[in-house]
């Protein structure tokens, strides 16, 4: 199987070049992780982040064959070839395949992802119904890949003022949540032209989730709460 | 060159559950806290758990935290500390209440409560019916808590060293720990970082062997500074292999499928568990299920061309169970094997799982070595989570148990710190002779040249443990397989990198990390050799028989030498009656 992969190393690259490999043995059911791996043992100065290898910590984000997808859930039979394997786009490149994602973790922790009460805390848990729990689902599942925001356009042009679709999927996570008390902050720190209204509901980010969330209805909810909030 | 320096009272190593509730233990007392973690925090391996973590709350089946006590006892194969299994047990309710106000989005009853599956190793009354203590967010529940550690810390501004991998300790003349000599993943730059207190949360060392349900960091990091600190490891040789990882891959099936009613099935539709746990069947403790498993593809029942695996079936409990309660290994048995476990029943093998053995500590966090007399402190030097032996899962851990280790004794050294820091107030002189040592570990993989590759080794090392380590153990394997790791470990002077840039070089992480592996791997086949008994996962089939005479005690490692001595299990409670060694039957 063919790869044209990218390749920049900062201490000896003047710009970064695709580079061609070849992997001879595919086992069936082989993911793209696992084709990586094969080819790193061939050469070791191939750079990319990976760990759990299934799809639950988020670390191998990267744009398969012209999609943002984590490659340790890519199957090398879903794939072209030759496969063209990319940095996510819009962000730094820090060496090959691993790029800076400080500003979607900036964005991240400027939402306050945290839950906000200001009630004394009871000494057993919140009661919270099956139905008001199921609202965080479809939510809390984020894993923080990025391949949202860095395949949205809006998050292209203006990384440093949009909050991108992963963060307001979280801040919708917590909006949604029946024990949080923040809810008028919330919204009130996503106003302004940037911060949520950048989003042109282009849906790319729903496309690539990896886990199948929907960062467009979530953005439209809190669209929706803040005019409930006017009235 | 002159190095550069941070200076921090506290310095956590490893932002999964254990490091990261400790921290925010810290940051609220506002201790000047580093937390240093080879990846991002939310990716460390606390965020593959799945079916849930462990507290008496009693909102499905009649509870209390003394039978969830006897239990984790029994199910220790009466290794575990019971000083240490009380103060875990009792603390459990607390700590996931309090789990619940940080926002772990837990799944819920009609009544608003949190919800509780049964779980392997579970009973009510002391060995009475099944009891469902597992407190579950679906089955994402190291996800969730992960998460929402991760967000409290960042609300109490706790400071973060993301993607820095931690090299070794650093020690003085009078043994006090200093901190750590750290290299930043992303300009290969080394950094010394001081504090008056280093706490080890680098989690387990599944990637000793070649299946395994670990994540690829899993490479028991702290485990190995320990050893090269002069500090033993603890009870090496039970490494919990679990019975239900996707054969042939590795991936995990979380004990939960079964708690929420599957079953296993060998190659003649038998529910053969049947046989070996009569009464909690396919609920029995790890070891046993697993040792069921092994049995029956030994003996010619196993499923498929092969014959190597037997099969979990989850068909019946319906579509809406799965998607609600099992949704994450829904869609892993999809993803991985094609297949709909709402139709098909599912091909498992037990799989390398869980490192009960580690760093010895006391219920404080405090790691502690034999004295002539006794126990001693390493004064600054604290160890919690996976990499820790407290002990509380003894030969053998209970499914859920872990992810309460965790925030129980993370949050134990946390407070034991802030005593610590009252008591010294300043830093103490650095010790230069140990900044050397740990620096020539970093620069000797700058050496260039023809070698043997880091990869080779790896793959040679865990098919070697796999092999000579597995399951089922014997004097003469096991001999061959302190043999086999011997010589690999000769190898290792040949390696060499194939990649000597500064930035972003994980060839030479992988290289640190698979000298790590190496030690490790050492000490648990020595350990495993030397135990002629069969106790929880540490089974010998030329000694298949507990030996309390003899045996009720916890081996300790020192590299130096390859030398092991033992020291007594801790039979006293802390306030309830001892649970004395009785006979394991499920
Ligand atoms: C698939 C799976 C499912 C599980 N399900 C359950 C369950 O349902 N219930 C349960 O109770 N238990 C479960 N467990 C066990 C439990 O999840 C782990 O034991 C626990 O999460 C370990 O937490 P920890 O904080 O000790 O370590 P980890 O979460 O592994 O974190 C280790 C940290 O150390 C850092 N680190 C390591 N080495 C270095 C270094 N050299 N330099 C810098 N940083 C370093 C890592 O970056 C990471 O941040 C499961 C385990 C697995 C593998
Ligand atoms: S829907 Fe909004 S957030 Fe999603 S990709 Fe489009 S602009 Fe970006
Ligand atoms: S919403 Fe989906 S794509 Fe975006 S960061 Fe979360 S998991 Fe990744
Ligand atoms: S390696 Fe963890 S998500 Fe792919």
């Amino acid at each position: 199987m063919r790869f044209r992969i990218y390749r920049y190393n900062p201490e000896t690259d003047q710009k970064p070049h695709m580079q061609e490999y070849v992997l001879e043995e595919i086992q069936p059911g082989m993911m793209l992780r696992d084709a990586l791996l094969k080819l790193k043992e061939q050469d070791e100065t191939l750079v990319f982040r990976h760990s759990c290898g299934e799809g639950v910590c988020g670390s191998d984000a990267m744009n398969i064959n012209g999609r943002n997808g984590l490659a340790c859930i890519t199957p090398l039979e879903s794939l072209k070839t030759p496969v063209e394997i990319r940095p996510v786009p819009g962000m730094p490149v820090i060496r090959d395949l691993v790029v800076d994602m400080g500003q979607f973790y900036h964005h991240y922790r400027a939402i306050k992802p945290y839950l906000i009460v200001h009630d004394p805390e009871p000494e057993v848990e919140y009661r919270q119904s099956p139905e008001e729990r199921e609202k965080l689902d479809g939510l809390y599942e984020c894993i923080l890949c990025g391949c949202c925001s860095t395949s949205c356009p809006s998050f292209w042009w203006n990384p440093d003022k949009f909050r991108g679709p992963a963060a307001l999927l979280q801040a919708y996570r917590f909006l949604a949540d029946s024990r949080d008390q923040a809810t008028a902050q919330r919204l009130e720190e996503l106003e302004g032209p940037y911060r949520l209204f950048r989003c042109h509901t282009i849906m790319n980010c729903v496309n690539v989730c990896p886990k199948g969330l929907n960062p467009t209805a979530a953005i439209n909810n809190i669209k929706k709460l803040m005019v409930k909030d006017m009235v | 060159m002159s190095l550069a320096r941070r200076k921090f009272d506290v310095l956590a190593i490893g932002a999964g559950g254990g490091g990261l509730r400790s921290a925010l233990q810290l940051s609220r007392e506002e201790a000047n806290v580093a937390v240093v973690s080879k990846v991002f925090p939310t990716r460390s391996h606390t965020v593959a758990a799945q079916g849930g973590i462990n507290a008496a709350l009693a909102n499905v089946l009649p509870d209390n935290w003394h039978w969830h006590m006897y239990d984790t006892v029994k199910g220790s194969d009466y290794l575990g500390d019971q000083d240490a299994i009380e103060y875990m047990c009792r603390a459990a309710s607390h700590l996931v209440y309090e789990l619940e106000h940080y926002g772990v989005p837990f799944s819920r009853l009609d009544n608003g409560k949190i919800y509780q599956r049964p779980f392997g190793g579970q009973s009510q009354n002391f060995g009475g019916d099944q009891a469902a203590r597992t407190c579950a967010a679906a089955d994402r529940t190291g996800h969730a808590m992960l998460h929402s550690l991760y967000q409290q810390n960042i609300r109490a501004k706790t400071h973060f060293f993301d993607e820095y991998f931690a090299v070794d300790l650093i020690k003085d003349q009078d043994g006090f720990i200093l901190g750590a000599l750290v290299v930043e993943i992303e300009s290969g730059e080394p950094l010394l970082i001081e504090a008056k207190t280093t706490l080890l949360a680098t989690g387990g060392a599944g990637q000793l062997f070649r299946t395994n349900t670990n994540a690829r960091i899993n490479t028991g990091d702290g485990l190995g500074m320990a050893l090269r600190a002069g500090i033993p490891l603890q009870d090496m040789e039970f490494f919990q292999f679990h019975p239900t990882g996707i054969a042939g891959k590795g991936m995990l099936i979380t004990e939960g499928a079964r708690g929420e009613g599957g079953y296993l099935l060998n190659k003649d539709g038998e529910r053969f568990m049947e046989r070996y746990a009569p009464h909690a069947k396919d609920l029995a403790s790890r070891d046993v299920v697993s040792r069921a498993i092994a049995t029956e593809v030994r003996e010619g029942r196993g499923c498929g061309p092969e014959g190597d695996y037997v099969l979990l079936k989850l068909d019946h409990l319906g579509q809406e169970v799965l998607n609600k309660r099992l949704p994450g290994i829904s869609d892993t048995i999809q993803t991985f094997l094609h297949i709909d476990p709402a139709k098909e029943p599912v091909p498992v093998f037990p799989t390398a799982h869980y490192t009960m053995g580690g760093i010895p500590t006391n219920r404080h966090g405090r790691v502690v070595v034999p004295v002539e007399q006794g126990e001693e402190e390493i004064p600054g030097l604290y160890a919690a989570g996976e990499c820790a032996c407290v002990s509380v899962h003894g030969a053998n851990r209970l499914g859920g148990n872990s992810l309460l280790d965790i925030v129980v004794f993370g949050r134990a050294a946390g407070n034991d710190i802030i005593d610590y820091l009252k008591k010294n107030r300043y830093h103490r002189q650095l010790d230069n002779s140990s900044v050397e040592q740990a620096m020539a570990r970093l620069t000797r993989w700058d050496q260039k040249g023809d070698g043997e590759r880091v990869a080779d080794l790896r793959y040679e090392l865990q098919a070697t443990m796999e092999k000579y380590c597995g399951v089922f153990r014997t004097k003469e394997v096991l001999q061959e397989g302190v043999e086999k790791v011997l010589q690999l470990e000769k190898r290792m002077a040949d390696v060499r990198l194939h990649d000597h840039s500064r930035v972003f070089n994980t060839a030479r992480i992988e290289a640190m990390e698979l000298e790590n592996l190496m030690d490790i791997a050492l000490a648990t086949v020595v350990s495993a050799l030397a135990r002629e008994e069969s106790r929880g996962a540490h089974s010998r089939i030329d000694f298949p028989q507990r030996d309390d005479v003899h045996w009720l005690k916890h081996s300790l490692f020192f590299k130096e030498g390859r030398r092991l001595e033992y020291k007594p299990v801790t039979l006293k409670p802390l306030s309830v009656e001892s649970f004395p060694p009785k006979e394991r039957v499920y």
